[in-house]
Order: structure tokens, then C-alpha cells, then sequence
């Protein structure tokens, strides 16, 4: 047994990596209340005080300062602190506090956008060489896309794709480096090259063994970051502070090297509360150390930034990251694994403020421990920043040592990767489906192989039957794109220190998304139970419609329309599974939009269910606003109907927003009902849920007076966000959003 | 199997009783209360959902409920369907929920055998003499009586609410007179709470809608933080 390891319960994980055994075999279950959490240090309490100036700063200018003389990598930039003496955690991204990377392996035109927008300029040398020798993600992608996908891509029917910006959602297992050191890793990766990846040189052990060697050299640059900062990573963690230190390094290398989308953090929790554990019993630490050790690492993870640009911001605005820090949650013999480090994170919402990042992420099990659920009610009615996602239903498939990357995908850490592929707006494939393939916005052709309907009005069978073939086409088209995609960024934009700290041979899921679907469930509700007329163009594309009569709704525990939904996700996940993946990619599929649902919105046209052109989508997998008219219960036990197990394994996104006093007269009749509500939800084999309490009259006030709320946090679809970062477009769509609230 | 006109339900709600609880709206009404914000639950509407639809629903709302929270029957007053209250009571008792009713105790039921199913009465007093709770509701106090002597033979308990109207109820003279009201209608140890809900304008719209003349039309709205201050003095008359 290493020096390091003394005091742990040695078991499997001595004899190779396997960091679930050593946390199965080492975690403290705490079953008690918050009462022993400590307040902030004086020197976390002056570190986050310099972190507040600078980001009072950064919200006037958006963005600032990037770092124009060098490029992205693991250890291109010198060590960079906020303020060095009271910093127990160090590393930055750059050489100061939130100081953005150039990242052009994306692309590089992408990168020269955001940087005039924000009027800076690169090292024009270094940008010169750059366009001139080295290809990019975005280059390769379209070489390769033919012209139903940029068709596809163009007119709004498939958004957000990864094809000119960083991928995300992989998250490195960073815990490797605090529990087994670099050098292990390393020794690991040079003997699988040596020994185990080896024969026939076809594409596929070609491209592993180049990835093995790249991921072997990003070890090497992680260990010399870390020296740049005085640390010798190549050995195990030997104290809390270390492990730590040396699991944050791992994250900072993979936020230094890659501007994903969603750079998530993992499952750290049980983890880190071993080492806590193990140095309080040596008498070496206090809880106000501990406390201050896991404040001062999450005021890192809040200064994580990339460059993007006003569009970027549209699509998911409040400049998330992602950050998901997974806590909670149970083992596969149904022990909680909440551990104090689960009340450690969420207490550093009160001990620095409400924050959206980390993005707190609570593995609900109706197995937690009592006072755990009620804590994280408590904070959510205090702060608005958590959100829930369902044990139950995602422990059977992924096991005990899962995470979730970005809003609510899960993934085993460090075993499973996924290609993340936003999504495809099937509100307008159901236009599509009226209209012949045409686009409705734009009257081009997009879609081959359609025959419009041409009826006065809209049969429901037949729509229906053209649907399905609409949801068929796209699919293949979506797979082509994505299939794509993910060759092209694996092979100009890989995250070797990311995969480095994966298993080798990763398990990579497809991830499918799907935009509208609460519009789409709605139109075909329409047109089956009311009457629907379409009011065509003189070119027959329907642009608007008239519905004679009345029609159950999505959001109304009505099995008539929620079945409608299950059927739609159970269709289109079937028809995505048909297509071969890049890389044996498992597909899978969420409802999630993020902040999109505005931006799909606004690029579809009049839909049968009586939304007017351009008006938002409703989030993820929620009802349509104000549709849900039986309140808070009928509302989530529709979206609880959609089959996470069967088709939408990546995640089944909802937002509930309540004003406090319909939750309950004071906190704790506020916690005990939000308990009974998460239970209840989450019994139906519900997958995720974002919580905020708050009132509609706050939003309006604080979109009218920005400064009077600096620090109010919502969660919108699958994640937080400072409300006065959101734009005025998002902020009246969040605010038009149902609030469940009774007269 | 009977079948009921329910007006809407709602089901999610933490103010119709302990706990989360769902509340069914039955529409029809004898009384006319001058600041009733349900107008339209007035008038008996179409018999839209039968006892064992409205089981099968709340079946499915039942996880939410916890411990304490259960199913709240309200209006309209839920009475004046008694009949399907007999029908579907019972099937959800045998759903082991905690039933309640929210109601002002005005019909000519069987109220006894309701009540048999009944956990909690929520009940609205509105006024205290024969002539105010007339010209207030133009109903019968006597009928708000009979229903309160035959739910304490049935040793019931009770949540009271008491809506406060500007210039009516929002003084002590009245306080005074409803310390004594509840006190001697009222065994002590069944009223769990005793509430004052302050009166509001968010159903004048639909008197609008519906196009009837809104009696309370030039009512103002009873202040929250008057209407606790009542509530404080309310307080000392009835603990004197």
C-alpha cells in the first residue's frame, strides 16, 4: 500500500483504477442535519471579495479580458492567482482571474468573430500560420456535410450542433489524479500502447493508439501545469488539501485545453469527503478548514469562462459552463452515499452567495437520508440554484458511479463519453409534414420526399402517417450530421486531457435531442380531438391555423395527449436507432433545450395547436405555458409519462416554478412540501426537475431594475443563471413561464 | 355510479388543508355572497365526470401528498352534491386519503353520512347574526347551525375561516361578537386554526365575463397587514 493510502480500507481499487470500490469502501454515510457546517474563513471571505469586484467588472464590459499571444493548451499560460496568499486552492485558466482562452480548433472563424466583437485582435503572426497550416473541427465538418444537412442546418430544423464550437459534455474522471497520482495514469496509458492496443493496424487502432499517445503527452502537460504552481502531482494525494488540489488541477487542465459547451465536473462528493474525513480523525484539519478548502475550490469552478459570441449567448445565455457537480445519490445496495461534503457543496451557496455555477446537482433517491432532502429543499427555496434528477430510474442502468455532464445527461465517470448533439426541432418537422417538406419561414424546400396535405382540413391519420415519415427522414439526416460532427472533432479538436483520464476503451453514447415537444404533442392533440384549418399561401404552405372546438392539452395528466408525447419520443428515438453510429455510439435522446426553446421559437412559424408564429417554445420537456390547467401535480405527472428508461436516456428536462407562499406558510412547511413533491414526482419514475421559488413580481421587477438583484439566481432548462444576464427576449419568456400559485 | 359537476380541480395546493393536497371544485351554489370570487361555480353545470374518473385522477396525485396532505372537496358549495360526495367519499377513503371539506355547511343533504368521511371541515363562517349573514350571503344562518350541531355530535374538527371585508368585519365590535360566535358554536379542542382571509378583487374580472352586476364592484380590497392586525386582536378577545 502506497504512503498515501494509509488509514483507507484497501481493496480492488489498490490493484488498478477503480475509483467506485475505493469510495464504496471508504465513504462516511452522514445521516444528520446541516448544524455542523461552518461559515466562511477570512481568507475565503477575501479571495471571493476580490472574485465579486472583478465580476461586478466583467458584467459592465461582458467580457473581461482574453489572452491574445497564445493559443489553448493544457500548459500554455503561466500560473495565474486572484489573491495568492489567502488562495488555499490555486489555478486559473489563463494568467489572471477570468481572462478568457483563444480556443480556434473549433474553428477559427468562429474565434476571429468573438474576438471583434469584444474589439480585441490575436498575435496576428501566430493567427496568420495558424489559418495558414492548421485545419479546424469546423473546416473538416464542411468538407463533409452535404447539402440535406446544410439545408437541414440552415433553415432551424437541426440547431446548435457542435460543428463550430467545442462538443462538451465529456467529463473526465479528475478524481484519478488525487487517488492514483499522474505517474500511475501514465504508466497505465504507456502499457496499454505497448502491450494491449496492438495488431492489424485498421482506422479504428490507428486513431486509438494516436489517441493514447496524445492522451499519454496531455498527463505530462497536467504535471507540469501543476509544478508551474509548485505542486508535485505525479504521486497521489496524501492530505485533503492535496486532493483537492490535485482534482481540481485535472478540471483546470481540461477547461485550459477545451471551451465545450457543458465542462462538468463529475461526482466529488463521497470522494473528497474521504480524505476530509480521514484528516479530521487524524486531528489535522477543523470543519471551518474543511469548509474553507471546498468554498475556495467551488470560487474556482465559479470563475471558469470561455469566449463566445452574442449568438452563442442567445442560443444558452447567462455564459453557463456547466460546471455539474453531481452529489447525493445511492449505491447499488441502496446506502445513501451523502456524506457531509454533500452539505459542504450546497453550503457554499450560503458561505459565498447564490451562484449558477457550480451547476448543483442533486441525485435524488427516495432512499436519502430525511435531512438531507430537507436540506436541499431549504436551499432551494433559499436560492434557486439546484436541480433534482432521478437515482432511481438512472442507478439501474449506469450503476453507482455516475454523473451528469451539462443539464441531464449521465454518463458512468470515467467509463462512458458521450457526442453531444443538441437537437432537432420536431415542431417544425411536423410543419414540415403539412407542408411537403417546404419551410414555412423561408418557403425553400428542406426536406425531399414529403407530399403536402393538401385537405381543407387536417386528417389526423394522415398527418399522423406523414409525421412519421418526416421524423424518419430527419432522423437520417440528423445521424449523417452528427456521424459527421464527431469524426471531424475527434480528429481536429480532441480532448486528450479529458480522455486521458477515461478508460481507454470508453463506452461513447450518441446523444439525440429534441426541441418542441410539448408544441408538437399539442398540434397532433389538435388535430385529432378539435378541427384544424390550415391557412395556406399561394404556394399551399400553411402559415397559420384555425381550430374549430377543444382539445385535451399537454400538462393536464390527460393520458388522450400525454400518449401522444410518448408516442412522438418513442417514434423518433426508434427511427434514430436505425442509423449506424460513428464509433458504435449508442443513441440515445433527451428533451432539453436549454435556453434554445426562444430560438427554435422564433425560427418556426403558426402551429396547429394556436401558438402564433415566433412565439418561444416552452422548455424541454414542459407543458406549454399556461396550458397546464390543473395545476402543479397534473403538470409534472405529464412530463413524468415520457419513458426515460425506453427512449430519452439522455435526460427529460423540466422547469417548476412556484411563488413561496403557494409552497407553504413559512420554510418549514415550504421544505416539508417540496420534499412531498420531489417524492411524489420522482416516484413516477420522473427524470429531472428544476426548482424555483420565487414570484413573478420579483422577475418583473428585477428586469425592469437590473441592479437592485445583482445576485438573483434562476434555473432555467438545466441550469442556473444570473437573471440580469439573460436577455430581455429570455427574461419576459421566463417570466411568462407558468408560476404554479393559487388565488 | 354518480356522476358530478365539477367546475375545475386543482392538484396541486397547500392552503386547502394540512399538507399537499389536491381541491375539487364543485360547481353550484345557494348562497350569494356579495364577495364571492367564484361566480361562475354559481349554477349547476353539466355532469362532466363520474365518481370513478375523479378517483382514477387522484390516484395519480396521491404520491405528492405525503403524510399529511389528501383531497379538499370546495366550490361552489360541495354540498349541494351531496349525493356524489356519498358516492366518491368512500372510494377514496378506501384510497387511505385525508378528505376535506370546504364549505359554509348550507345545504339539505345528508350531511351526517358525509361527514362520516369527512377529516377535516373547512368552514367558512361569513357572518355571525341572522340578519348580517343574510344580508351578506342572502342565506340562512339556521342552516349553517344545523350543520355545525350535527358535525359536533360527530366530535368533527374544524379549520374556521372568516373573509374580512373593509367597513363590515374590520372592527372590534365585530371581533368581539366573533370571539364569543365561535367560542359558543364551537368545542375548542376540534378548531385546529382559525383563519382570517382578507378580501380581494381577483374574481371581480369575471363578473365581468360573465356579465353579472359585481355587488362589492366599489369595495376596496382589505389590506394583508390590516387583516393580520385584526387577526392579532381577534386573538386576545378569543384567548380572554
Amino acid at each position: 500500500m502506497k504512503d498515501e493510502w494509509q488509514g483507507f480500507t484497501p481493496g480492488e481499487w489498490c490493484e488498478g483504477i477503480n475509483v467506485s470500490d475505493f469510495i464504496k469502501k471508504n465513504y462516511h454515510l452522514y445521516e444528520g442535519d446541516d448544524s455542523f457546517l461552518a461559515g466562511p474563513t477570512a481568507k475565503s471571505k477575501k479571495v471571493w471579495h476580490k472574485c465579486e469586484e472583478l465580476l461586478q467588472e466583467e458584467l459592465k464590459k461582458h467580457v473581461l479580458d482574453i489572452e491574445t499571444e497564445v493559443m489553448s493548451g493544457i500548459n500554455s499560460f503561466k500560473p495565474g492567482y486572484i489573491d495568492r496568499e489567502n488562495e488555499v486552492i490555486v489555478g486559473l485558466q489563463t494568467d489572471a482571474p477570468l481572462k478568457r482562452i483563444m480556443q480556434p480548433f473549433g474553428g477559427i472563424r468562429l474565434l476571429e468573430k468573438e474576438l471583434s466583437v469584444y474589439h480585441y485582435e490575436a498575435n496576428p503572426t501566430m493567427m496568420a500560420y495558424f489559418k495558414e497550416f492548421r485545419k479546424t473541427h469546423n473546416d473538416g465538418v464542411f468538407d463533409a456535410y452535404d447539402k440535406e444537412i446544410r439545408a437541414a442546418r440552415h433553415a432551424g430544423l437541426l440547431t446548435g450542433l457542435p460543428d463550430a464550437y467545442g462538443r462538451g459534455r465529456i467529463i473526465g474522471d479528475y478524481r484519478r489524479i488525487a487517488l492514483y497520482g499522474i505517474d500511475y495514469l501514465m504508466e497505465q496509458k504507456k502499457n496499454e500502447w505497448d502491450n494491449v492496443f496492438i495488431g492489424t493496424m485498421d482506422e479504428n487502432l490507428i486513431r486509438l493508439r494516436e489517441e493514447l499517445a496524445m492522451q499519454y503527452r496531455a498527463l505530462e502537460e497536467i504535471k507540469k501545469m501543476a509544478a508551474g504552481y509548485g505542486f508535485d502531482i505525479s504521486r497521489p494525494a496524501s492530505n485533503a488539501r492535496e486532493a483537492v488540489q490535485w482534482l481540481y488541477f485535472g478540471y483546470l487542465a481540461a477547461v485550459k485545453e477545451n471551451n465545450g459547451a457543458a465542462m462538468s465536473l463529475g461526482r466529488v462528493d463521497a470522494f473528497l469527503d474521504i480524505y476530509f474525513e480521514r484528516d479530521l480523525k487524524r486531528g489535522r484539519i477543523t470543519e471551518e478548514m474543511v469548509q474553507e478548502l471546498v468554498d475556495q475550490f467551488v470560487i474556482k469552478l465559479r470563475l471558469v469562462r470561455h469566449l463566445r459570441t452574442p449568438e452563442y449567448d442567445e442560443l444558452f445565455s447567462g455564459d453557463p459552463t456547466w460546471v455539474t457537480s453531481s452529489m447525493g445519490g445511492v449505491t447499488t445496495e441502496l446506502k445513501p452515499m451523502v456524506t457531509k461534503t454533500s452539505f459542504r457543496l450546497l453550503h457554499t451557496l450560503t458561505n459565498l452567495d447564490p451562484s449558477p455555477e457550480p451547476n448543483m446537482t442533486v441525485l435524488w433517491s427516495k432512499y436519502l437520508p430525511e435531512n438531507y432532502k430537507r436540506y436541499c429543499a431549504k436551499m432551494s427555496i433559499r436560492t434557486d440554484a439546484l436541480q433534482y434528477e432521478n437515482d432511481d430510474i438512472m442507478r439501474p442502468i449506469y450503476g453507482d458511479d455516475y454523473a451528469i455532464a451539462c443539464c441531464v445527461s449521465a454518463m458512468r465517470v470515467g467509463k462512458d463519453m458521450q457526442f453531444f448533439g443538441a437537437r432537432c426541432n420536431l415542431a417544425k418537422a411536423l410543419l414540415y409534414a403539412i407542408n411537403g417538406g417546404y419551410d414555412e419561414e423561408t418557403k425553400e424546400k428542406v426536406v425531399e420526399g414529403l407530399e403536402p396535405i393538401t385537405d381543407e382540413y387536417l386528417d389526423y391519420d394522415k398527418v399522423l402517417k406523414n409525421y412519421q415519415k418526416a421524423m424518419s427522414i430527419v432522423a437520417n439526416t440528423y445521424s449523417n450530421a452528427m456521424n459527421v460532427i464527431h469524426y471531424m472533432h475527434d480528429k481536429y479538436s480532441y480532448e486528450a486531457s479529458q480522455m486521458a483520464l477515461h478508460d481507454t476503451d470508453v463506452h461513447r453514447y450518441m446523444a439525440y435531442g429534441i426541441a418542441g415537444l410539448s408544441v408538437a404533442t399539442d398540434s397532433l392533440s389538435a388535430i385529432k380531438y378539435a378541427r384544424v384549418k390550415p391557412i395556406r399561401d399561394e404556394k399551399g404552405i400553411a402559415y397559420d391555423f384555425e381550430i374549430t372546438g377543444e382539445f385535451p392539452k399537454y400538462g393536464n395528466d390527460d393520458d388522450r395527449v400525454d400518449d401522444l408525447a410518448k408516442m412522438i419520443t418513442e417514434y423518433f428515438s426508434q427511427e434514430l436507432k436505425k442509423h449506424h453510429c460513428y464509433r458504435d455510439a449508442e443513441p440515445t435522446l433527451s428533451v432539453l433545450t436549454i435556453t434554445s426553446n426562444v430560438v427554435y421559437g422564433n425560427k418556426t412559424g403558426a402551429t396547429p395547436d394556436g401558438r402564433q408564429a415566433h412565439v418561444p417554445f416552452a422548455p424541454g420537456a414542459n407543458p406549454m405555458h399556461g396550458r397546464d390547467e390543473m395545476g402543479a401535480i397534473a403538470s409534472l405527472n405529464s412530463v413524468a409519462k415520457i419513458d426515460y428508461a425506453k427512449c430519452c436516456k439522455d435526460g427529460i428536462s423540466n422547469t417548476f416554478s412556484i411563488v413561496p407562499s403557494a409552497l407553504g406558510k413559512d420554510e418549514d412547511e415550504q421544505v416539508t412540501n417540496l420534499v412531498s413533491l420531489l417524492t411524489g414526482y420522482f416516484d413516477q419514475k420522473a427524470h429531472h426537475l428544476n426548482v424555483n421559488v420565487l414570484n413573478r413580481e420579483l422577475l418583473i421587477d428585477a428586469m425592469n431594475n437590473p441592479e437592485k438583484y445583482p445576485l438573483l439566481t434562476i434555473r432555467v432548462s438545466g441550469y442556473s443563471v444570473r437573471f440580469n444576464r439573460l436577455t430581455r427576449k429570455q427574461q419576459e419568456e421566463v417570466i411568462a413561464r407558468t408560476f404554479h400559485t393559487k388565488l | 355510479m354518480m356522476r358530478a359537476s365539477i367546475a375545475s380541480i386543482e392538484s396541486f395546493s397547500t392552503v386547502d388543508g394540512p399538507g399537499i393536497r389536491s381541491t375539487i371544485f364543485l360547481n353550484c351554489c345557494s348562497l350569494r355572497c356579495k364577495y364571492c370570487h367564484n361566480p361562475e361555480m354559481w349554477a349547476m353545470g353539466k355532469m362532466n365526470m363520474s365518481s370513478d374518473e375523479l378517483v382514477a385522477k387522484i390516484r395519480h396525485f396521491k404520491p405528492y401528498y405525503g403524510t399529511m396532505g389528501g383531497v379538499t372537496f370546495s366550490g361552489g358549495e360541495p354540498l349541494m352534491q351531496g349525493d356524489f360526495l356519498l358516492d366518491v367519499m368512500p372510494k377514496l377513503k378506501r384510497e387511505g386519503l385525508h378528505l376535506a371539506l370546504d364549505t359554509a355547511g348550507i345545504a339539505h343533504t345528508n350531511i351526517a353520512a358525509i361527514l362520516e368521511y369527512t377529516d377535516l371541515i373547512i368552514f367558512d363562517i361569513k357572518d355571525i347574526t341572522k340578519e348580517r349573514f343574510y344580508a351578506l350571503t342572502g342565506g340562512d344562518i339556521e342552516d349553517s347551525w344545523a350543520f355545525i350541531a350535527i358535525a359536533n355530535r360527530l366530535n368533527k374538527k374544524f379549520w374556521l375561516r372568516q373573509v374580512i371585508v373593509p367597513t363590515i368585519h374590520d372592527n372590534s365590535a365585530f371581533l368581539k361578537d366573533l370571539a364569543l360566535y365561535i367560542k359558543d358554536h364551537f368545542p375548542k379542542e376540534n378548531i385546529l386554526k382559525i383563519e382570517f382571509l382578507p378580501y380581494h378583487k381577483l374574481g371581480s374580472e369575471k363578473y365581468t365575463t360573465l356579465n353579472i352586476p359585481n355587488p362589492y364592484h366599489d369595495m376596496p380590497e382589505m389590506d394583508p397587514l390590516k387583516c393580520e392586525q385584526l387577526y392579532r386582536e381577534f386573538l386576545k378577545y378569543y384567548n380572554s
